[in-house]
């Protein structure tokens, strides 16, 4: 890990230039909307996945700082003018004081029980924000229309800049990722992993490596909820706080590869396309479809490839050479 | 305190709830040297370990590391400090090579990634494990396990190594590198604490030998003394055997 071979860094390079030619080529609306929907769980896979991948945190409560990086942006805005690339890293930053606040107490929780407490944290600010006027209650919130510019955040015309926006935040987000793992902070991250007692006694704090892996995870994440917010330009706690989501990120996660750098993003680019289209195809007869099909693929995925598709394809890689 | 003094317990009791583990455990650990902890089952030397290296928090008694009170210390904070421990139950880090896992070691005292990595393959060298450095640490043997936990234990620099039963389950081939290993790590000016049931590494390694029974530190000496106490016989053998 860490040190690329040239083959390696030609695919990527050519994935990345294929990416920012696919608006130039395909024309569609709703593709686009497909791509910008992959790169955004792909973004909050990579970034759950410091927690789950790495340091066996297994949050199933992403949604919550989703919603406040959402949430933070828009109030800002609303009432206080404060243009949207502030509220993105306000949001930021409040994720990660909530994360901390949350991740303090929960220090010491491991498996499933960190899962559980996750949910309930989640479902706790999901109820807060549906019974809260200040921010919209169950009502939602739809966003000041702005000029169109990349300054205030919004476009009408087009979704092609969301586009560009999203994918340089995804190619951020597996930047900060992969320079946290290659260093100091992906080893601690996992011998906390295998063991707290191991941990400890190389002189780790599990506690505050932990706590930096929830406050960046929920800062990434965050980032991705004001883009959402920015992107829908209406916001209530059904479409932004609901387990759903936060299951759709693990979902991500485990089916490319948890603890590998881009396994969500080959997690993200299966499982997104497949619940857009059978959304479209569908439509609100087939409501829970995609849902089925994810079940189906991570029982496969479980049973026959815990290492998640991003496992198999090395594999495959392997056995090439 | 004395200037060679590496380590002075003073008087540890731990309780677990009405069962004594430890109770008035006093000794000291000079620089440089390689003391022993011995004992039947049970006698509480685990807890003892556990309680230096700040693992447990005795219910009483103090704990000096080089004239600091480290009694109250967390556990990643006495590492910090210079204090090394090897686990009973082998463990490694077991989605990692075993470079990298003493390079999680390294990382206490340095940050930049090469230095981190050139000081992890220095150690292997050190230990005899540098061959196997890419082997994934579950797939090592358990001999090889057991010097590889040693080689993450020294990447955290320590001036003190506490071992607990580092030469358990091993052949005798394997018994004798352990201890050669163990030799050089104290000629590089490492004191070393050692929890072992194995005799003959006890008895050939340690400069002083501390020994425990039903929580409470019942002689202390150089190992031909230990040998022939009639209370150190008695603790191990029973009271029919003693004379």
């Amino acid at each position: 890990m860490g040190k690329f071979t040239p083959r390696q860094i030609a695919l990527y390079v050519v994935v990345l230039v294929a990416l920012i030619a696919f608006p130039l080529v395909v024309k569609g609306t709703f593709p686009t909307h497909v791509m910008i929907m992959f790169f955004m769980f792909a973004m909050m896979g990579v970034a759950w996945n410091l927690l789950g991948g790495y340091a066996a945190m297994f949050s199933f409560g992403q949604a919550a700082f989703f919603g406040i990086g959402a949430y933070t942006s828009t109030i800002l805005l609303m009432n206080y003018h404060v243009n949207p690339w502030i509220g993105l890293v306000v949001g930021g930053i409040l994720a990660a004081l909530t994360g901390a606040a949350i991740g303090i107490p929960c220090s010491n929780l491991r498996g499933h029980y960190f899962a559980i407490a996750s949910i309930a944290f989640a479902e706790i600010v999901r109820i807060c924000f549906n019974n809260w006027k200040f921010v919209g209650a169950a009502e939602g919130l739809s966003l000041p229309l702005l000029p169109e510019s990349l300054g205030n955040f919004m476009f009408h015309s087009t979704k092609v800049p969301y586009y560009y926006i999203m994918l340089a935040f995804l190619v951020l987000s597996i930047f900060i990722c992969w320079y946290i793992t290659v260093n100091r902070g992906g080893f601690y991250l996992r011998a906390i992993k295998e063991s707290h007692e191991l941990a400890k006694g190389m002189g780790i704090s599990f506690v505050r490596y932990r706590l930096y892996a929830i406050m960046v995870s929920a800062f990434l994440t965050a980032m991705a909820g004001t883009f959402y917010a920015q992107y829908i330009l209406y916001l209530d706690p059904e479409s932004v706080l609901i387990l759903p989501i936060s299951v759709q990120v693990v979902l991500v996660a485990m089916l490319g590869g948890a603890g590998t750098i881009m396994g969500p993003v080959i997690g993200a680019v299966i499982l997104i396309p497949l619940s857009e289209y059978t959304r479209v195809w569908l439509g609100t007869k087939g409501t829970g479809v995609d849902m089925m099909l994810y079940g189906v693929l991570i029982m496969l995925i479980s049973a026959y490839q815990p290492k998640g598709v991003w496992g198999l394809l090395t594999a495959i890689g392997k056995r090439a050479k | 305190m004395s200037d060679a003094a590496c380590l002075e317990v003073q008087g540890i009791t731990k309780r677990f709830g009405g069962l004594i583990a430890n109770e008035d455990v006093s000794f000291t650990v000079n620089q440089g040297e390689i003391l022993s902890i011995i004992g039947p089952n049970g006698a509480g030397k685990s807890t003892l370990f556990n309680c230096i290296t700040g693992f447990y928090r005795p219910n009483a008694g103090r704990i000096f590391f080089r004239g600091k009170d480290i009694t109250q210390y967390s556990a990643h904070k006495i590492c910090k400090l210079g204090v090394a421990r090897t686990f009973q139950v082998v463990q490694v880090i077991s989605d990692m090579t075993v470079l990298e896992n003493v390079m999680t070691g390294t990382y206490l005292r340095t940050y930049n990634r090469r230095d981190v990595r050139e000081k992890a393959e220095e150690i292997l060298r050190f230990t005899g494990l540098y061959e196997k450095r890419d082997t994934l640490g579950p797939d090592l043997t358990i001999a090889d396990k057991k010097r590889l936990e040693v080689s993450m234990a020294l990447g955290t620099q320590p001036t003190l190594l506490m071992l607990d039963e580092a030469m358990a389950g091993l052949t005798p081939v394997e018994l004798r590198e352990m201890m050669a290993l163990i030799r050089k790590i104290r000629e590089n000016g490492v004191t070393l604490i050692i929890v072992e049931h194995v005799m003959e590494a006890v008895m050939e390694l340690s400069d002083r030998v501390v020994v425990i029974n039903s929580g409470r530190k019942i002689v202390e000496g150089v190992p031909a003394e230990i040998v022939r106490n009639p209370e150190v016989i008695q603790a191990y053998l029973g009271d029919r055997y003693h004379a």
